[in-house]
């Protein structure tokens, strides 16, 4: 058994989300991370807000800091979450559930963590 | 992981409560700041709550991020300010003043300032709808696009010049003085009749919204009855307007979203709960000398919830409207007292008076003809009915009208 990580990658839902919606997609979020637990494949996960976020970028010589990780890209990680799976294929079949993939052009990466086990 | 569930509409609830209070405290040039500060709010929300789980009290938890918010942002556009204006002399503790209260009493206060700023004069009925939709309502600007049948840009653009307008005029958030609370009051009002008539009579599909708009409006006109200065007997009129009229929101279309006319409504759908709440507020209006419109019209919708057809009704509903026509004329209540005319006192009467309203590009007026030549000139009367199908709009209107003249085929005649 893997760990794998899910990374979302949306737009900052500031623009685009009602309150409404937002409660909507709480539930959804919830419920699909419910589902995932339910399956004793759930390990953890958290948001990444996008307010007050910064990049340090290595500019020619310099170090550069901008403000958030906007830039070229519209989309920038938003969270993750962190599950248990025997495959790749598995992990991606829980990434499907998830409301991040409800917005156009949004991804959810999913990638193995390294066990540090000298295999991998 | 404990789960609750959230309260439906939470987060909309609770967005205009957050806004009106950061309206409030930051002044009317910064309407768009306290909206970012709330949005933000909530998506703080959703970027913990689904890993840490629902606080034990989801509010307290929103109110004091936003506080937080609302403080990091002051300081952040003072340190602003005090980068290009440094001769500027702030005071260090400025900050440190300056209290976010969202107290039930403040936000209550907050809402009620903000509805007198956003129903100014100085800007549009639509912008005003907008506005109140969005600041005191918590829609989103797809939600009013939605309701309005329009898209975004177009919303977008309407709200950002009116808040520019409100900015410019200076408009205070404040409760009016006593002097100028009654006309004040007035623009308010309408404003609200308007609001609770575009979800009615909208002819958006989404019948979810249409409610929702009519409940905002009856929620904004309720927060009018609490505070002492604004709860007149012509606000609970309108409220007890509005509770009629929403009463009927159960039997007034089918499965398939068509709209289903009064008299072949089944009136056992009828919300008994709600017409007895208007009854109540129709009651607590008739306390002063003030007549208002909203109390004629109030009293026409009282005399709809009973549907059998008496005389006694029909010469009630004919009288409120020959008075509500001399308060102010409008084509709807012009053909509405006709046809009230017609029931009371029969056909005859009433073509005669029809004749003389000269609607011609009414619609409405066109199907009232049809209705009063019915039984007598059937001929007429389907003119008049094709007549009218050649002036409506929309697709309901024409569906309804298309029913009379195949019912007049089947020679049933609506009126005695």
């Amino acid at each position: 058994m893997d760990e794998f990580m899910l990374i979302f990658r949306h737009m900052d839902g500031q623009s685009v989300a009602s309150p409404e919606q937002i409660q909507v997609w709480m539930k959804q979020t919830m419920d699909w991370i419910g589902g995932i637990a339910a399956q004793n494949k759930y390990v953890g996960g958290n948001g990444l807000p996008f307010d007050n976020a910064r990049v340090v970028k290595n500019v020619g010589e310099k170090l550069v800091v901008t403000n958030g990780p906007f830039g070229e890209i519209k989309e920038t990680i938003g969270g993750y979450i962190v599950v248990k799976a025997e495959s790749a294929e598995e992990a991606v079949e829980f990434a499907k559930g998830s409301p991040v993939l409800q917005g156009e052009g949004n991804t959810v990466e999913v990638r193995r963590i390294a066990k540090g086990d000298g295999v991998h | 992981m404990e789960q609750q569930e959230l309260i439906p509409h939470l987060f909309r609830t609770e967005f205009s409560r957050i806004t009106a209070v950061l309206c409030q405290a930051f002044g009317i040039a910064h309407i768009e700041k306290a909206e970012d500060i709330a949005g933000e709010t909530f998506l703080a929300a959703l970027e913990t709550w689904p890993y840490k789980g629902i606080p034990a009290n989801p509010v307290a938890w929103l109110y004091t991020v936003a506080k937080n918010k609302a403080k990091n942002r002051i300081l952040r556009d003072q340190l602003f300010a005090g980068k290009i204006a440094s001769h500027i002399k702030r005071s260090a503790n400025a900050n440190e003043q300056f209290d976010i209260d969202l107290s039930e009493k403040n936000i209550a206060d907050s809402q009620l300032q903000m509805l007198f700023a956003i129903c100014h004069s100085s800007i549009s009925k639509e912008a005003q709808i907008g506005l109140a939709l969005r600041i005191l309502c918590g829609f989103g600007i797809d939600e009013i696009a939605h309701a309005f049948l329009t898209n975004k840009e177009t919303i977008n653009k309407r709200l950002s010049r009116a808040r520019e307008k409100l900015r410019e005029e200076k408009v205070t958030i404040a409760f009016p003085g006593e002097a100028a609370i009654s006309k004040r009051l007035s623009t308010v009002l309408t404003t609200l009749y308007l609001l609770f008539n575009e979800g009615y009579y909208s002819e958006s599909h989404d019948a979810v919204i249409r409610e929702e708009l009519c409940l905002e409006a009856m929620r904004l006109v309720y927060l009018l009855t609490e505070y002492e200065y604004t709860r007149r007997p012509e606000v609970y009129a309108l409220l007890a307007l509005m509770c009629f009229h929403a009463s009927r929101f159960p039997a007034r279309k089918n499965e398939a979203g068509e709209i289903i006319l009064y008299d072949e409504q089944d009136e056992t759908l009828w919300n008994q709960e709600l017409i007895g709440k208007g009854a109540f507020y129709l009651h607590e209006a008739s306390t002063g000398l003030i007549v208002s419109k909203y109390h004629l019209e109030a009293q026409i919708a009282y005399w709809h919830t009973l549907k059998a057809d008496t005389t006694e009704k029909w010469e009630n509903i004919l009288q409120l409207y020959n008075r509500l026509l001399q308060f102010e004329y409008s084509p709807i209540a012009a053909l509405n007292r006709t046809y009230a005319l017609a029931r009371a006192n029969g056909k005859q009467e009433a073509i005669a008076e029809a004749e003389k309203l000269k609607l011609e590009n009414n619609h409405y007026y066109f199907v009232l003809l049809g209705e009063l030549y019915s039984g007598t000139d059937d001929t007429k009367s389907k003119q008049c009915l094709q007549q009218a199908l050649s002036l409506a709009h929309t697709p309901a209107d024409r569906q309804t009208i298309l029913k009379k003249i195949a019912g007049l085929n089947g020679g049933r005649a609506a009126l005695p």
